[in-house]
């Protein structure tokens, strides 16, 4: 992940607060669908080119983190590397009743806090694209009385589609090294 | 009844009863721990995790991390990863490249082959006592590099690693053998599945060694179809290979456990991996290459296996090496790593690896159910009233053949007999019997006409 320096840090002025107000909604509406289970209206929010990223993350070396830390999109094994195709059938799965991960459903709240607009394009008066840095933390409970918490970071993209905000990439850093969890069954 | 020591009876495999006691009970771990795990043979690594002279990578034998890694003649080797000194682990990272492993207690250092060759202020301190010879780090007694993928046991009156596989070895081959026929060739993507999940090790691992009847279980990804041809409109998990072939369940002498499958004779391909023709075509070649090498032997497909006791493989569909590492007595830390020609074109690689990550692991959409399963039953263990009651493993009693129509004890119907020789061999090792006892083996004694 890159980090926000100074150079590259958005001035914040009215145009940045009120995109990011607009943003943070579309956020907390995301997350509103999910927590509420309602996945297939949240993959109406999706890009049809959308990327789902979550690397494993390793214990390596001072200095080799940026090369080595995560694994790589596009040519390792990672935790997700999804499309809309494989999220919609992750979807189908929950909603035949017989995914017994997710049978009967997870209760899950998402917290999402920290978030920071960068990369507006093509202009901050008229933006059609913007990077988002946002931190979560979700809590899961299921069955009787499992549960896990997942702490990361996440960095968006988001595009307009027909005055729509889209999410076309999340890239999710989760902050674990061997993963405490049994699974990884709800989205992110 | 682990206080008298009688594992046997524990696992009874004449009237197909299993306590429950052995996935639950402390003690009976720590046993597992000092009498299965320091004795059997398990599985590191693959040489193609460190292809460099010095490069190491994390693992671990039973609940122990240990280091693999390639010395500066580019030998490997696996080490305790503890220093000699104090204990300390002298290795903090998952993979790397290093000249020396120098633990962050008190600084002693030690080569990529082990040797102590740094300890600080020893010319004033321990110039009258110390052979630096001695104090090397703790290897393991037996390694062996099978086809690039590494296994290791701390005996070393144990068999040798191809005389402990027997029989599984030709099924091992399917996963590690390049899937034109030729000898090995298979490579490690980079990123290795580790997780921690609830359940008793044994559990994951008699899941593989030939547990078909479980797969009602996975009815949500059949109904959904997540497969290499599921974007081609392919309903299933997995493509249908097998639809023509006769499925196999073969016990081995040392407890292994496979499920692999026969082609008819005139071991047509059947088309798969749709969702990319360029993916399909190499598949297609590979499968002709392979029975023209092969001949006969090419009907011999794979599935799925356990190398006793505690590493699984996954032959094609997703193909990977597993280890289900024992974490106490209700916990397992797993892990996964996935294989592919070296040879294939990035499009194979690309389709492959996207496949397993919707497949397998605790992001995986068929093994997240596994989890659960294996998750429930290992609890179920605790119970004062439950554990009175043993597991039901009465299937397909009886029906088997020794070396029929392939080499070893097989089934060609659903069976739990793989399970009840895995407890078999268990209860063995568990009653440290030599190793002569521990391979003994209905297939072993019989002779047959296997292909």
């Amino acid at each position: 992940m890159n980090d926000l320096g100074e150079k590259n840090k958005l001035r914040r002025d009215d145009y940045y607060y009120r995109l990011k107000q607009e943003i943070e909604e579309f956020l907390y509406d995301e997350a509103e669908l999910l927590d509420q289970r309602n996945f297939s209206e949240w993959l109406d929010i999706l890009s049809d080119d959308l990327i789902y990223f979550m690397p494993i993350r390793r214990n390596v070396k001072f200095g080799t983190h940026n090369e080595k830390e995560n694994t790589r999109e596009g040519y390792d094994i990672s935790w997700f590397e999804e499309d809309k195709w494989t999220l919609s059938k992750r979807i189908d799965q929950i909603h035949t009743g017989k995914h017994w991960a997710e049978e009967p459903l997870s209760r899950v709240s998402r917290m999402i806090t920290n978030i920071q607009l960068q990369n507006v394009k093509p202009t901050m008066q008229e933006p059609c694209e913007v990077g988002i840095k946002s931190r979560f933390l979700i809590y899961q409970n299921r069955s009787e009385n499992e549960c896990n918490t997942f702490y990361g970071k996440r960095s968006d993209i988001l595009r307009l589609e027909t005055g729509v905000w889209k999410l076309i990439r999340r890239e999710i850093i989760l902050d674990q090294n061997i993963l405490m969890a049994k699974n990884l069954s709800i989205f992110f | 009844m682990a206080e008298k020591d009688n594992y046997s009876g524990m696992v009874d495999g004449i009237n197909g009863l299993i306590d429950r006691q052995i996935f639950a009970n402390e003690k009976i771990y720590s046993i597992e721990l000092e009498r299965v795990f320091t004795r059997s043979w398990l599985l590191i690594g693959h040489e193609t995790q460190i292809p460099n002279n010095g490069d190491f990578i994390s693992s671990r034998m039973g609940a122990e991390s240990v280091i693999l890694c390639r010395d500066p003649n580019r030998k490997i080797h696996v080490f305790l990863n503890t220093c000699t000194h104090r204990g300390m682990k002298v290795c903090l990272y998952d993979e790397g490249n290093t000249a020396t492993f120098t633990c962050p207690f008190h600084a002693w250092s030690f080569a990529t082959d082990g040797k102590l060759v740094g300890v600080p202020h020893e010319k004033d301190l321990y110039s009258k006592s110390l052979d630096k010879e001695k104090w090397s780090l703790i290897e393991v007694a037996q390694m062996y590099n099978y086809k690039g993928s590494i296994w290791a046991t701390w005996d070393k009156s144990a068999p040798n690693f191809i005389e402990y596989l027997g029989g599984a070895k030709d099924h091992l081959d399917l996963a590690l053998d390049s899937l034109d026929g030729s000898e090995g060739g298979t490579e490690v993507f980079g990123g290795v599945h580790k997780w921690i999940s609830p359940c008793n090790w044994k559990v994951p691992a008699e899941n593989f060694c030939g547990d078909s009847y479980h797969n009602v279980s996975h009815i949500s990804v059949d109904m959904v179809g997540i497969g290499p041809s599921a974007g081609s409109g392919e309903k299933g998990r997995r493509d249908n290979e097998l639809v023509d072939a006769q499925h196999l369940w073969i016990s081995f002498p040392g407890g292994h456990g496979i499920h692999s499958a026969m082609k008819p004779a005139n071991n047509e391909y059947i088309e798969a991996y749709k969702d990319n023709p360029i993916v399909e075509e190499y598949y297609r070649h590979c499968y002709k290459e392979r029975e023209l090498k092969l001949g006969e032997r090419a009907r011999i497909v794979p599935f799925v296996g356990t190398i006793f006791p505690n590493t699984s493989f996954h032959g094609r569909q997703p193909r990977a090496l597993c280890s289900w590492h024992p974490n106490g007595p209700q916990s397992s830390q797993i892990s996964r790593f996935f294989l592919v020609d070296k040879a294939a074109p990035k499009e194979v690689k690309d389709l492959v690896r996207r496949y397993y990550m919707r497949y397998a692991g605790p992001a995986g959409m068929t093994e997240q159910d596994d989890m659960e399963n294996w998750n429930q039953a290992t609890a179920s263990c605790n119970g004062a009233i439950a554990r009175r009651f043993p597991f039901n493993y009465q299937q397909s009693m009886g029906d088997y053949k020794i070396n029929d129509p392939v080499p070893g004890m097989v089934s060609t119907q659903m069976t739990e007999e793989n399970a009840r020789q895995f407890y078999k061999c268990w209860a063995s090792y568990m009653e440290s019997q030599d190793w002569g006892k521990i391979m003994s083996h209905p297939a072993q004694t019989a002779t047959g006409n296997g292909i």
